[in-house]
């Protein structure tokens, strides 16, 4: 089961593969996490029962992607031993504190209040519940935190040193956590999973709008949707086009394959916005671009002078293509996330933000797309960093475990056979959960076994009864 | 030095990996137990004993892991190749179980799969675990700073009998934890069913304990040289104590004894296994000392445990008393 790939691919295969599926669920509870934390304030502070169902209905949603989050989660957390365990014999002594707060501070968090926060709200009474809310919201941020000073020292490295064995040694931990690129990657990151959530949330809504279900815990998150909508996403530009210039400033490289610079420009860049990279002949084909914008954009002047990978030696280059297509899904994903936004705040405007159809079909079309730019986003980021897992020091082919390749390619191919069957299953749960329209009185238990003891839903229905039958369809 | 923090760190790993065993040991044992309880009804309460803190027990795995990797990053990193196959192996089976709690109230026609998926995987889980355990005991092949080993090396009759040993034992938390939390049939059901399971692991307790000093010189001698003989002498008769705790609880149906007897034969074994590896924390090549990462590492990480883990303590203690008490049978969790 090597299929003709030595160890390193197979490795490096098997952990894009893991984490690129672990990366989509954080990403859906690190925003939704927060966002039921808000509604259930909403729901005591107003006593609105449009908050509670729509809590209830997030929290069946949540539970499951969360679940998948923890198992696909717990893979990483060993893989880095099975698999890169040269790295982690290198860089251990600088990132597993790290990780070890992570699982104190946050992950015994999350765990902790999980249970309180899905079925404790009869048993311990408002307030609890409400705090206990609040801590999974908090333990998923503490998560996103430590996890990407961990990322972001593997980029740009900082506080350490090395000693006889090789290992890296840490000399400052404020350095280390706080290193370059750690706070702009935060900001992107976190403003990425609240985007990917309130698209998400905003798709749903928009759906049951356009099947006619227009109650008011519809409205309520279709609204709360595209408020986010239009007030992250340029948020999220601005803090994006400020982590290109800190990479430019730490990974000057990786900038070159995103830009697409195979070649240096001494008296200004031109931006390529589209265009097929040639990694033979070392050009852009096709290229559609714009003179000296680039020079602009990351130098703050037409003219400056730009280096390319021709300065480049070819063992330390990452690969352009990859690099530069996924950096271009996100930014176009981002400016396409900004133009819904702004079209709702006219339709909000005009008073037309229910009814307008075509609205609606956009919302439903662009659901999706955070998973797209922030699995494209990461991409950019890891490939961008190639050959080397930490920045310029350790290169990836000299972190790999002793493993052979045969061992490599069969769990590999066991991870991928069941992660899709298992989290196959899950997101089609999920989108089934969906499917149904939020009742008012939303139940705190909608099926499970007190439905089998034949206790009825809530009465008032605010849409069609038809959407309140089984949930085997 | 006063405080020698390598050695500090290993007391903490050991205890995290024995909260580990003794919490989400009773949770893997009720979906040990699951594939043995045929009803609907039954399966439904068993699984919701455990619904609100499996997923804070597992967390004991991971902090087993990422501790490892921050304190002892040369045996993270010769450990985990070296039991390759059953670590990946328990890795997936942790995933079918630990979605099986959601994804089983979400569908009525795929039930069936998901409570295969609850029982395949507690159980796998289990195994490689018990696996795990017997491999590190036969010992780990290091040369430098990387596992020299082959890819099967772990597999041997030992390693087996200990996978066994872990699942059974495991199962019989699994039972104790049911009589504690369940009334009528289902609570008279599990109270046979811990007695043949307590027979059992105290059966295959005393077969790994006769045959792990043969695995090892390192160990024949700890057990049979003074003053460690004395322990070998104290751990037979607390064993005796504890299975008679056991079984009259059982047979007086009192409901706490029995578990907590069950989770004091895990201790005793687990310190068993403590004493037979000291000071190594990979045997017999890798001593705690070589394998500590620098002082400052152990210091950072220390520091945060002491501030943080007397506060995970108190609010999983807290957890687990909100959802104190019998189950409720018409009280639904989802
Ligand atoms: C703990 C740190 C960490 C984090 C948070 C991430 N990665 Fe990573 N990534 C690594 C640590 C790492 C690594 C261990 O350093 C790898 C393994 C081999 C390598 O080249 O670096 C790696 C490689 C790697 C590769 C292979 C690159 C190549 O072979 O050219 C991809 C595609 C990704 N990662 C994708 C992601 C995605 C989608 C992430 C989103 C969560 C992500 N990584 C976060
Ligand atoms: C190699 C990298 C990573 C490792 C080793 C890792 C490890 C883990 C582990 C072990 C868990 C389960 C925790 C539990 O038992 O409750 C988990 C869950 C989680 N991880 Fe990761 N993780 C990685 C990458 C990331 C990234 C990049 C993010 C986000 C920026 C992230 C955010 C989270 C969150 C929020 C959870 C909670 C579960 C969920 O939200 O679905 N992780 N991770
Ligand atoms: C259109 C504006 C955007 C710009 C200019 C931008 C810029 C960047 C840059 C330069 C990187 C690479 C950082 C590195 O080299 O390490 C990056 C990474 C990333 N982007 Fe964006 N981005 C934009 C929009 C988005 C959107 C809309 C999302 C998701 C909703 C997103 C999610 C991510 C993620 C998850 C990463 C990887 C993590 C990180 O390094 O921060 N980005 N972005």
């Amino acid at each position: 089961m090597t299929y003709g790939l030595t160890a390193e691919i197979l490795a490096r295969a098997q952990f894009a593969f893991t984490i690129s599926f672990h990366i989509i669920f954080p990403a859906f509870s690190i925003g939704l996490a927060s966002f039921l934390a808000v509604l259930n304030a909403a729901f005591l502070w107003t006593g609105d029962r449009a908050y509670l169902s729509l809590f209830n209905y997030w929290k069946k949603i949540f539970a499951i992607g969360f679940g998948m989050g923890v198992v696909s989660g717990i893979v990483m957390s060993y893989q880095i031993g099975t698999n890169w365990s040269v790295f982690a014999d290198k860089t251990g002594p600088v990132l597993g504190p790290l990780m070890a707060y992570e699982v104190l501070s946050a992950f015994f968090l999350e765990a902790g209040f999980l249970g309180i926060m899905l079925f404790g709200r009869t048993r311990v009474g408002p307030g609890l519940h409400m705090f206990a809310t609040a801590m999974v919201a908090v333990g998923t941020l503490a998560s996103a935190t430590w996890i990407l000073s961990v990322n972001s020292w593997m980029q740009t490295p900082a506080g350490y040193s090395i000693n006889d064995a090789g290992q890296f040694v840490p000399e400052d931990w404020w350095a280390i956590v706080f290193n370059p690129s750690f706070p702009y990657r935060l900001v992107h990151m976190v403003l990425a999973a609240y985007l990917t959530t309130a698209f998400v949330v905003g798709g749903v809504g928009a759906w049951h709008l356009i099947k006619g279900h227009s109650g008011p815990a519809v409205r309520t998150m279709f609204s709360m949707a595209m408020w986010m909508a239009a007030l992250v996403t340029p948020l999220q530009i601005v803090a994006g086009d400020a982590h290109g210039l800190n990479t430019l400033e730490h990974q000057p490289v990786k900038i070159m394959a995103m830009e697409g610079h195979y070649q240096s420009h001494p008296d200004g860049a031109p931006l390529i916005l589209f265009g097929i990279p040639n990694s033979e002949e070392r050009r852009i084909d096709y290229a559609l671009e714009i003179p000296r914008l680039g020079s602009l954009i990351l130098k703050h002047d037409p003219n400056a002078p730009m280096a390319g990978l021709d300065t480049i030696p070819e063992a330390d280059q990452p690969p352009v293509p990859i690099v530069f297509w996924s950096f271009r899904i996100m930014v176009g994903l981002g400016f396409a996330m900004l133009g819904l936004g702004l079209w709702s705040l006219v339709q909000r405007w005009r008073g037309r933000i229910y009814t307008d159809g075509w609205l609606h079909r956009a919302a439903v079309l662009m659901g999706p797309t955070g998973f797209v730019a922030v699995l494209a986003g990461w991409v950019t980021t890891e490939v961008g960093r190639q050959p080397f897992t930490v920045y310029g020091l350790l290169r990836t082919s000299d972190s790999l475990a002793p493993i052979a390749a045969p061992a490599v390619g069969a769990s590999f191919t066991a991870f991928v056979v069941v992660y899709f069957f298992v989290f196959g299953a899950g997101v089609f749960y999920i989108l089934r959960l969906m499917h149904r329209a939020p009742v008012i009185d939303e139940s705190e238990n909608v099926d499970g076994p007190i439905r089998a003891a034949g206790v009825t839903p809530g009465p008032a229905m605010e849409h069609a009864p038809a959407e309140t039958g089984s949930q085997e369809r | 030095m006063v405080f020698d923090l390598p050695f500090i760190w290993a007391g903490i790993i050991a205890f995290a990996v024995l909260v580990y065993v003794v919490l989400d040991g009773f949770d893997l044992g009720v979906g040990i137990l699951f594939a043995i309880e045929p009803h609907e009804r039954e399966r439904s309460l068993m699984m919701n004993s455990v619904a609100p803190v499996w997923d804070g027990n597992e967390t004991w795995l991971v902090m087993g892991g990422g501790g490892l990797l921050a304190v002892f990053p040369l045996a993270y990193a010769t450990v985990l190749p070296a039991l390759y196959v059953p670590i990946i192996a328990m890795l997936l089976a942790l995933v079918f179980r630990g979605v099986a709690f959601e994804y089983r109230w979400r569908t009525a026609r795929w039930k069936g799969v998901w409570d295969m998926a609850f029982f395949g995987g507690s159980l796998v889980a289990a195994l490689m675990q018990g696996i795990a355990l017997g491999a590190l005991v036969q010992g780990i092949e290091i040369e430098g700073r990387a596992y020299a080993g082959g890819w099967w090396d772990w597999l041997t009759p030992f390693s087996l009998l200990t996978g066994v040993a872990v699942a059974i034992g495991y199962a019989l938390l699994g039972a104790t934890w049911l009589v504690m939390k369940t009334e009528g049939e289902m609570h008279d059901r599990m109270r046979s069913r811990a007695k043949l399971l307590g027979i059992a692991t105290l059966a295959l307790i005393g077969l790994v304990s006769l045959w792990t000093p043969f695995q090892e010189p390192l160990y024949f001698q700890r057990w049979f040289a003074w003053p460690t003989i004395a322990f070998s002498v104290v751990v037979p008769v607390l064993v005796a104590a504890l299975a008679w705790v056991l079984f009259s609880g059982l047979a007086s149906g009192h409901d706490r004894y029995p578990f907590l007897a069950s989770q004091g034969l895990f201790v005793l074994s687990f310190v068993g296994i403590g004493i037979s590896f000291y000071p190594f924390i990979v045997p017999p090549s890798l001593t705690i000392a070589e394998a500590a990462a620098p002082e400052s590492s152990l210091l950072f990480t220390l520091v945060g445990f002491l501030i943080l883990m007397p506060m995970i303590l108190a609010y999983t203690a807290y957890a687990y008393y909100v959802f104190r008490g019998k189950m409720d049978p018409d009280e639904g969790y989802h």
